[in-house]
């Protein structure tokens, strides 16, 4: 579940972890074990539908301002390590 | 140690009131609320920043607004606090959380650009459970705050730096983000008013998202009527917000004091447990009413009980997909590694604490293939038997009142290790969460051992106006020591 979450966890956190999301688990049993062959889902309290803006041309976020806030930036785009599989 | 009752700052109607006639300038009265924080802000760490800089320029331009004969708006003056996970430009804005520690937002929330529009300024960003997740602030990176009326004890979360500031009398008004009673159960806690509005009244736009189908912003204050005004004022359609309803703000003040003659109040016996002290506030804050003219009776609603379950899948299922995006790439931290993927991992295990782990792979179990009909399937049909059963409670009662939360303020330490005692904070408050519907928590008591009870009133979508009502009547009936501020 952590990989999948891409959380690298310790052998400590992952013990801790496995034992208290049991509980919870258990706890949510409840919902699991419910009878609702009739029932809808609901997604949201309000279905809204098909909210559209009109389409013009507005400003959107600074570039400049966007790339300072990220870890490593380069030729205006973000700098990331090696994607798997590529090149080095 | 006991509390003792604190200087108050005045209603923010008065404070506003003063600052337009140019009897008292909004630099003056940021001195007043900036030297409380200076004060008491060692002991009760409400703040992750205090900016006193942006604070004195904010007044500074209210002050000229009104020496040039312009109106600043209804809080002209008034020092609000906003909840760290409400973006504000070029001041740091965290969630609590090291993953974003030291960001920089490149843009205004609405609520905070509001509540500028309307004169309001804004002294710092308030400490909170890491990503809003937890009911004590002890999930911050940062340290948990300390609640005002027992330093011992915690204010509630997860806006509890928000409730501990003005509960302490810091400032006269806050504000927070309610998933499933992170405004509602601090405000109880803490001895002050907290309200959650309707889903999609206020804006979320520039909120952090925690689980989007449920987060709301709202008021804390010390009486209802400020939190009326604090809700006015940031609510309304926002084109920025596709979940924001496309109507106008509510009007709350003009009906505030008209009373509950004639109002039908439900008492929800399912969640008055036999010989609790937050029960028995709620019987007589029903008396109360009755006294006032109220029809009260009480109902069962059993499927309510369904709310706090179905949440604890559907919030860390939202929230997983929502964290997503902290993977190192465009803010905040990054760990570094040989390749991207690798990269992601360090840099979230590093960056979250054990709460938010913990709900980002409870969220993964319950949308992974294989478990999504059992789980997040499940719980949404649980979802629609909750609104349901406020559907049908609601044809026979105007409002319906509840214990904000199953007890008063607990020791710090005492539910961190537990987190399924942690979650059952949340019981009374998760299901108009779930329903979208608008709630309040009103200080109604004091415990024997002196800390404050509160009393939630509900009511179904939109119905802010008469919930307000009720809220002012409770208030009415309630003792004055029963609410901040309080000096610690």
């Amino acid at each position: 579940m952590a990989r999948l979450a891409r959380l690298a966890l310790d052998e400590d956190e992952v013990g801790r972890y496995a034992m208290q999301l049991s509980a919870i688990l258990e706890h949510v049993d409840a919902v699991r074990r419910l009878d609702t062959a009739d029932v809808p889902p609901t997604a949201h309290p309000f279905p809204v539908e098909n909210v559209l803006r009109s389409d013009t041309e507005r400003p959107s976020l600074d570039r400049e301002a966007v790339l300072a806030q990220a870890p490593v930036a380069e030729n205006d785009r973000f700098r990331v390590p090696r994607i798997m599989g590529e090149a080095p | 140690m006991t509390a003792s009752p604190a200087p108050e700052l005045g209603s923010l109607a008065g404070i506003a009131a003063s600052v337009r006639a140019g009897e008292r300038s909004a630099r003056a009265v940021l001195a007043v609320s900036l030297d409380r924080v200076r004060e008491l802000e060692g002991d009760l760490h409400c703040f992750n920043e205090v900016t006193v800089e942006a604070a004195e320029a904010d007044a500074d331009a209210v002050d000229r607004l009104v020496r040039s004969g312009l109106d600043p708006g209804p809080l002209a003056g008034v020092p609000v606090a906003l909840k760290d996970n409400l973006c504000t430009v070029g001041i740091p804005t965290t969630c609590s959380s090291k993953i974003l520690a030291g960001w920089l937002p490149p843009y205004d929330a609405t609520v905070v650009s509001r509540l500028r529009d309307a004169g309001a300024v804004a002294i710092g960003k308030t400490n909170l459970d890491e990503f809003a997740m937890g009911s004590s602030t002890e999930n911050s990176a940062f340290g948990p705050t300390r609640n005002p009326w027992d330093l011992g004890r915690v204010p509630g979360g997860s806006s509890g730096g928000s409730a501990a500031a003005v509960a302490a009398g810091m400032v006269p008004l806050a504000f927070g983000s309610d998933t499933g009673g992170s405004i509602r159960q601090p405000a109880a806690l803490c001895g002050i008013v907290g309200v959650k509005p309707t889903y999609g009244v206020v804006s979320r736009y520039g909120l952090i998202a925690f689980a989007s189908s449920l987060d709301q912003i709202g008021p804390f204050a010390i009486t209802v009527a400020d939190a009326a005004l604090g809700l006015e004022v940031i609510a309304g359609h926002d084109p920025m917000d596709s979940t924001s309803l496309d109507r106008p703000a509510p009007s709350l003040l003009a009906t505030l004091d008209a009373g509950v003659s004639g109002l039908r109040v439900g008492i929800v016996a399912d969640f008055l447990s036999e010989g609790s002290e937050c029960g028995d506030a709620v019987v007589a804050a029903a008396e109360a009413l009755a006294v006032a003219g109220a029809k009260v009776d009480q109902v069962r609603i059993p499927d309510l009980l369904l709310g706090l379950p179905a949440y604890y899948v559907i919030a860390p299922a939202e929230a997983s997909s929502n964290l997503s995006r902290y993977d190192g790439v465009r803010y905040g931290l990054r760990v570094d590694g040989p390749d991207t993927e690798t990269m992601n991992a360090r840099t979230r295990g590093e960056g979250f604490g054990a709460e938010v782990k913990r709900r980002i792979m409870m969220g993964t179990y319950a949308l992974s293939a294989g478990y999504y009909d059992a789980y997040y399937g499940q719980a949404q049909k649980a979802r629609t038997l909750v609104i349901r059963a406020f559907e049908a409670a609601y044809r026979d009662f105007d409002v319906l009142l509840t214990p904000t939360t199953p007890s008063v303020a607990f020791p710090f330490g005492s539910k961190v290790d537990d987190p399924i005692e942690m979650y059952m904070c949340d019981l009374c408050s998760i299901p108009s969460s779930l329903a979208g519907h608008p709630a309040a928590s009103v200080p109604f008591a004091l415990s024997p051992e002196g800390l404050p009870i509160g009393v939630q009133v509900l009511a179904p979508a939109l119905g802010e106006a008469v919930m307000m009502r009720v809220a002012a009547s409770l208030e009415a009936a309630a003792p004055r020591e029963a609410r901040g501020p309080v000096s610690p």
